[in-house]
């Protein structure tokens, strides 16, 4: 399985900045092919992961406004590759705190220690975060201005030790002198609700991302207080499979630092609270030139908690010109290239519902939309989670120390969509 | 070779002389001269003593390389810094020079010495590096030297550089096949490595250098299955396709049971499945082939696989969860494939280019087994804010499932789609409805009657492409819809798609019959603008004039003739040459007679209706998840699935001799492995479904049984007979020892395992200790070799209620709870677990001097009944680890009773003992009751 042979990171402009090969070396012209069918695809979302040229294959992901295009010459499953240059992706974001081109251009040296230590004759060598971080530091201020005065480098002189246990994903060594635990349990609501307001599906997707700063080699088991309610659960690593299944406990010894423990979905089987309804009119009216846009957001099932952060998002049909609306609350903005309307509509107060209402300007002459557009809408809610997850308690074995613990609860829209 | 001591000795030790002379070297001058300047400060740096002024000179460069920009010019005041000390400097001249070593080869090997010092480090982490570096320089001349650094680190000590080295295999490989035969040896070498660090990179360097000796892994084949989940996510996805591809040619199919079975089923059952058709026809020819086959007994191996690959669909890794996918659609019974839908459904949440590829891979198996997706199906709706290639590949996997019962939901669903901004979406989702339309004869019309109504649909394209899917619709049952092909024809007048303009003529001529009045209006105007249609429309419109010339040519003879002339004259000489044949063969001439005489015969024949049917159908002769699956093509190195043999090869290759430990207990393969064996001599353990399925094993064991021991109830089925016996014996007394280590390691208590002391004393004189172990597992924490004991084998030594338990494994002891509930409190009732620790151990009687025997600590003291549930009376043993005195070839076991009872306990004695060859047990007599509580020691004695 002779995996990657070549990376090229190529922005939205279509300027290739970055490439790497692992092999001999393949000519930039290779990614004449992806461009092709980038023009192809009417747009970035729409160009194919997997792209069969004469002598290569190209394998590519679309990330923060840029495409990691990788080369390929024989078989090997797509989803390995897929699923690696996300991992560099992610790695990128985790070391310069952004994935974006700026960033990779000004960290150029890191980059490229960190693509020689991530992959070896094109195959996945060390793609763990924490024994990267001990391979190659991650630039921050204080050490480049360090570095330039004393010369010393960003490389590790010690040499990881990682790599070489049984637990691959924690560093050894590690000290704190604060000792704490964090967990952010994060629920999000994927949702179609139809015309009539009623739900046509809803699910909800949690994960649970922790902030661990242990010193040592802490062995910490989490419970649940109602674990049952876990349909489907994928897991780092780091967590002891067996004791899951016979115990429903989360036992692991975690990797230092910000990491995803587990992603969940709750039983499709359970009923999903929706917090939210839109009541909406949109009307466009026949052989005339403008239409009339009104919706109104209020809380539903909300657990008594305040419903936040509330964004609503529309792309409008192409023939619509401009609008002119007025928000009880909130501000909103419509672009005309792209057709979006974003309402930020903020806090709900049941007292006074926000609602948007207004007049849509329409292309003169041209024929009337056949459908009213989708409203997607994002929303967040503190101290919840919608499905009733609830942590028991956190144990810690392996160390002495007293850890301070915390976990946060917030429920989120997901993939929120409303079809009026 | 000879070079480079050479440019070692000259130009290595003074660097600035050598420079100028690579100047003219083509690769660098030219085109970069007006980087030359630069690069001159550059080589300044370079030269300089100062660490931090390599570095950054250094930095400039890589940062250079990774421009794409072309710095070869600068590899002789690099290579110079190789053996640099700073090791940020030294890792950037790494990076260099694997990128420019294959363009400069003679000086590359100015390295080479500076790598093959690493490989000598004591530092494995040097070592690694150092071979790393080494194997990645493509130059051809250091083969040899690869070639045994290479082999070197492949029985280095430390792991990490043998996963190195298994790295390092394909590299040379690529750089010289010729290679293979010595590589395949290092590679087999590896494969025996017991470290989940090694074993996946050496999968891959197997599927790279010799992916066709699958006769390599037998040996490997359960220590891989046992790893895996310990093995790193990447190494994961390389053992499980590799093991996907073994388990193919070395087990038999799962369903061919299936197969029979269902022939027999009524065909009814059969209506309703999709894949009725081929599926039937394939079994057929499965059940004729194997007429008189046994029942299908899954292997215990290829059980072995399926059990511990399922714990992976529960990766955080999407490929890792497809590897496991795949793994299950193509090995599991069809009763076990849909576990997998939950995790692949739940893959549909990750980026759009794993759900792009999750997708295609779920279209192709929903064909298939379109049951296991049925309650996900919502999970597959639309949103609107879905990239179109998702919205497509969601849309087939929405056809696929749609059945009778819920065909209203889906076409409810589509009804939303239809009105989607997106027009290739909305063209995708009516040919989804005539999919469903064909498939579902229950909504047939329905659906029907929705695509009409789209035909006013205000976008031309929703209205092609409903008039496309319409007239395939149409074939199906033309006679009652007259009324369709008239509303059809009226859209001539509006409709300008050529490939719909196209399809109405071909109905309007097709079913002219049906519409006798429009035919020839249609074709009249047709005739009108034949000169502006498009090449398709202009061939239909021949077409539709011959047939309405055949079927009605009073009043359209004309007609046709004028098209046919105009025809003639066409741009196009495909439209001439079909209006010269078409002229021949319908207009009656002299010569022509014979032909036209059937024209009406090649015009009207009745013509089949096409299939409707998905793209992805029989996708799955592909590996799923492959890259050729997805590009639906073979790709190079593409691996071949390989059908399921007819017979099953040998499965007693992938016997291990030297047995070892591993974390996982594979309990269920034990028992099935075992239980043949133990079924003679325990009636009481139930049949089993393998228990008279294993013809090959069970002669193995009596070969076996009959030249260890002549004793005739024993069935030692140790397929390692070929040990030596020593080895026999120190793992029989052992066994016992190490089936506690399970216990251990399963539930993290400590107990002190018994010492070796008595492993001495039964060593003397008994080889009886037939203890065979099918596991082939390995233990890596652990530094000693420990030998299991399958000899899970139940001596009731002194009671009946052993039956009570039954099938206890070795490796759960800590599962078992001992036959609870008994009415009475008999003399003994005594859990099996005692039987599992009698390892070449067994209880004898003293009659003789208790005082011979040691006393008894309660340290080594293991619980054979427990209080409760022996209502009262406890029994615990301990082995003294001393040879008995009455007979040196046996040892002696203390078996301690306490009463806690109100109840005194009577006529404890020894029951009829069944025990392995080799075990004998002294009989003592009926001990009296004891009013008191105390225990009382006794011992029995095992003997050869």
């Amino acid at each position: 399985m002779k995996m990657i042979h070549s990376l090229f990171l190529i922005n939205c402009s279509g300027d290739i900045f970055l490439e790497k090969h692992w092999k001999s070396v393949v000519s930039q012209s290779v990614c004449d092919y992806f461009f092709e069918a980038q023009e192809k695809a009417a747009d970035v979302e729409n160009v194919p992961p997997v792209i069969s040229t004469p002598h290569h294959y190209l394998i590519s992901i679309y990330r923060d406004k840029l495409f990691f295009v990788s080369v390929i010459q024989t078989e090997v499953p797509p989803l390995f590759v897929i699923e690696f240059l996300h991992r560099v992706a992610d790695t990128f974001q985790d070391y310069f705190g952004e994935c974006s081109e700026a960033a990779i251009k000004d960290n150029v040296v890191i980059v490229y220690e960190l693509l020689e230590e991530m992959l070896d004759n094109g195959f996945p060598l060390a793609t763990e975060s924490n024994i990267l971080k001990e391979l190659i530091k991650p630039p921050t201020i204080l050490r480049s201005v360090v570095n330039s005065i004393t010369g010393s480098s960003n490389v590790g002189d010690t040499l990881p030790t990682g790599q070489l246990s049984n637990i691959p994903w924690r560093r050894a060594g590690v000290k704190y002198t604060n000792n704490e635990a964090y967990f952010d349990v994060i629920e999000e609501i994927d949702a179609i609700i139809d015309k009539s307001g009623s739900t046509v599906f809803a699910e909800i997707q949690g994960v649970i991302d922790a902030c661990i700063k242990l010193s040592g080699m802490p062995d910490l088991s989490l419970s649940f207080m109602n674990p049952r309610l876990l349909d489907d659960v994928s897991f780092h690593p780091c967590i002891r499979f067996k004791r899951w299944e016979s115990e429903r406990v989360l036992s692991f010894i975690p990797p230092d630092g910000n990491f995803r423990l587990i992603s969940y979905r709750v039983s499709s089987q359970n009923l999903v609270a929706i917090p939210v309804y839109v009541k909406h009119s949109i009307s466009f009216k026949e052989n005339s030139s403008c239409g009339r846009f009104d919706i109104t957001i209020g809380p539903k099932q909300n657990m008594g908690k305040t419903i936040e952060g509330i964004t609503v998002t529309v792309h409008m049909p192409k023939v619509v010109l401009n609008m002119n609306l007025t928000p009880t609350q909130g501000s909103y903005t419509f672009d005309p290239v792209t057709k979006v309307l974003t309402w930020d509509v903020g806090k709900i107060t049941p007292q006074k519902l926000p609602s948007l209402k207004g007049l849509v300007n329409l292309q003169s002459g041209a024929p009337k939309p056949e459908e009213n557009p989708s409203l997607n809408i994002q929303f967040k809610i503190q101290q919840l989670a919608i499905s009733g997850l609830k942590v028991n308690r956190l144990d810690m074995y392996g160390e002495k120390y007293k850890p301070f613990k915390g976990v946060k609860y917030v429920t989120k829209a997901g993939k929120f969509q409303v079809r009026t | 070779m000879s070079a480079a001591p050479a440019y070692s000795e000259d130009k290595g030790g003074s660097a600035g002389p050598g420079e100028p002379e690579y100047g003219h070297d083509p690769a660098s001058g030219g085109i970069f001269s007006s980087d030359y300047k630069r690069h001159d400060d550059l080589k300044e740096m370079l030269d300089t003593n100062k660490d931090s002024l390599k570095l950054e000179a250094m930095k400039r460069i890589v940062a250079m390389i990774a421009r794409g920009k072309n710095a070869s010019d600068l590899f002789p005041a690099v290579v110079k810094n190789v053996a640099c000390k700073n090791i940020e400097v030294k890792k950037l001249v790494y990076v260099y020079l694997v990128r420019y070593a294959e363009e400069q080869q003679d000086l590359a090997l100015l390295s080479i010495s500076t790598f093959q010092r690493g490989l000598k480090d004591p530092n494995q982490l040097i070592r690694a590096s150092a071979l790393r570096v080494l194997s990645s320089i493509r130059v051809p001349i250091i083969v040899p030297i690869m070639m045994l650094a290479i082999k070197e680190a492949a029985s280095d000590m430390s792991p990490y550089v043998r996963k190195t080295a298994a790295h390092a295999i394909p590299k040379l490989y690529s750089l010289d096949s010729d290679q293979k035969d010595q590589l395949i040896e290092v590679i087999e070498k590896l494969l025996a490595d017991k470290t989940t660090l090694v074993a996946g990179s050496v999968v891959m360097a197997f599927e790279e250098v010799c992916p066709e000796r699958i006769d390599l892994i037998h040996k490997n084949y359960r220590k891989l299955c046992n790893l895996l989940i310990d093995v790193e996510e990447w190494g994961q996805v390389v053992i499980i396709s590799m093991l996907t591809r073994y388990a193919r040619t070395q087990f038999l199919s799962p369903t061919q049971n299936e197969s029979l079975l269902e022939e027999n089923a009524e065909k009814a059952f059969y209506g309703s499945e999709e894949d009725e058709a081929k599926g039937a026809g394939s079994e057929d020819a499965a059940a004729s082939a194997l007429p008189a086959r046994k029942p299908y007994v899954m292997d215990p191996d290829h059980r072995l696989l399926l059990r511990n690959t399922k714990p992976l669909l529960q990766s955080r890794s999407a490929a890792v969860v497809m590897a496991v996918a795949q793994l299950y659609f193509h090995l599991a019974p069809k009763a076990e494939v849909g576990v997998i839908a939950k995790a692949l459904v739940r893959l549909l949440r990750s980026h759009s280019e794993v759900q792009y590829v999750v997708l295609q891979n779920v279209a192709t198996m929903s064909i298939k087994r379109r049951g296991m997706f049925e309650p996900y199906l919502k999970s597959f709706y639309i949103r609107s804010t879905d990239p179109t290639q998702i919205k497509i590949l969601k849309l087939e996997v929405l056809t696929n499932l749609a059945n009778e019962t819920n065909i209203p939901t889906v076409l409810r669903e589509f009804q939303t789609y239809i009105r989607s901004m997106d027009k290739d979406f909305v063209a995708a989702t009516i040919q989804a409805i005539g999919r469903c339309a064909t498939n579902i004869g229950r909504v047939r019309d329905t659906c029907l009657n929705g695509l009409v109504q789209l035909l006013s649909n205000r976008d031309e394209l929703v209205v092609a492409e409903s008039v496309v899917v319409i007239k395939k619709l149409l074939q199906m049952q033309p006679a009652q819809h007259g009324e369709i092909i008239k509303h059809l024809a009226k859209l001539t007048d509006n409709i300008q798609v050529p490939m719909a303009r196209a399809s109405i003529l071909w109905l309007i001529g097709e079913y002219c019959e049906h519409v006798p009045r429009i035919a020839p209006d249609v074709l009249r105007k047709m005739a009108k603008s034949f000169t502006a249609e498009e090449d398709i429309v202009k061939l239909q419109i021949i077409n539709l004039a011959a047939k309405l010339y055949l079927t009605n040519s009073k009043q359209t003879k004309l007609l046709t003739q004028y098209v046919l002339s105009l025809a003639k004259y066409d741009q196009n000489y495909d439209i001439r040459d079909r209006a010269r044949f078409t002229r021949q063969l319908i207009v009656p001439s002299e010569q022509g007679g014979a032909l036209s005489r059937h024209a009406k015969k090649l015009f009207l024949a009745p013509k089949p209706a096409p299939v409707l049917e998905s793209s992805f159908k029989d996708r799955d002769h592909f590996q799923l998840g492959s890259l050729s699956h997805l590009l639906n093509a073979k790709a190079t190195g593409y691996q071949e699935l390989p059908d399921w043999p007819e017979e099953a090869p040998d499965p007693s290759v992938r016997n291990v001799e030297v047995p070892e430990w591993t974390k996982c207990s594979n309990r269920e393969k034990r028992k099935e492995k075992e239980k043949p064996f133990y079924s003679d001599s325990e009636g009481e353990s139930g049949p089993t479904e393998s228990a008279d399925s294993e013809p090959e094993s069970e002669s193995e064991s009596d070969s076996k049984s009959s030249s260890e021991s002549g004793s005739g109830d024993s069935s030692s089925e140790s397929e390692n007979e070929d040990q030596d016996e020593d080895e026999e014996k120190v793992r029989g007394s052992e066994s016992e020892q190490s089936e506690e280590d399970v216990e251990k390691r399963k539930t993290k208590k400590k107990k002190v395992p018994e010492g070796k002391g008595e492993a001495s004393s039964s060593d003397e004189g008994s080889d009886s200790s037939s203890s065979s172990s099918e596991s082939e597992m390995t233990s890596e924490s652990e530094e000693e070799q420990l030998e299991p004991a399958s000899w899970r084998r139940k001596t009731p030594p002194s009671s009946k209620s052993a039956p009570a338990a039954k099938e206890i494994s070795l490796l759960d002891l800590e599962d078992f709870t001992p036959p609870s509930v008994q009415p009475v409190s008999p003399p003994a009732i005594v859990s099996t677990s005692l039987a599992a620790d009698l390892e070449g151990l067994t209880l004898t009687d003293s009659t003789l001097v208790p005082s011979l025997l040691s006393p008894v600590s309660g340290v080594g003291r293991q619980e054979l009944l427990h209080r409760v549930a022996g209502e009262g009376l406890a029994v615990d043993y301990t082995f003294s680890r001393q040879p008995f005195s009455g007979d040196p070839h046996m040892v002696s076991v203390h078996i301690h009773f306490s009463n806690s009872s109100d109840t005194p306990i009577k006529g404890l004695h020894l029951g009829t003992s069944k025990l392995p060859a080799g075990i004998s047990i002294q009989e003592f007599p009926e001990i009296a009751p004891r009013p008191d509580s105390s225990t009382s020691p006794f011992s029995h004695l095992l003997g050869s």
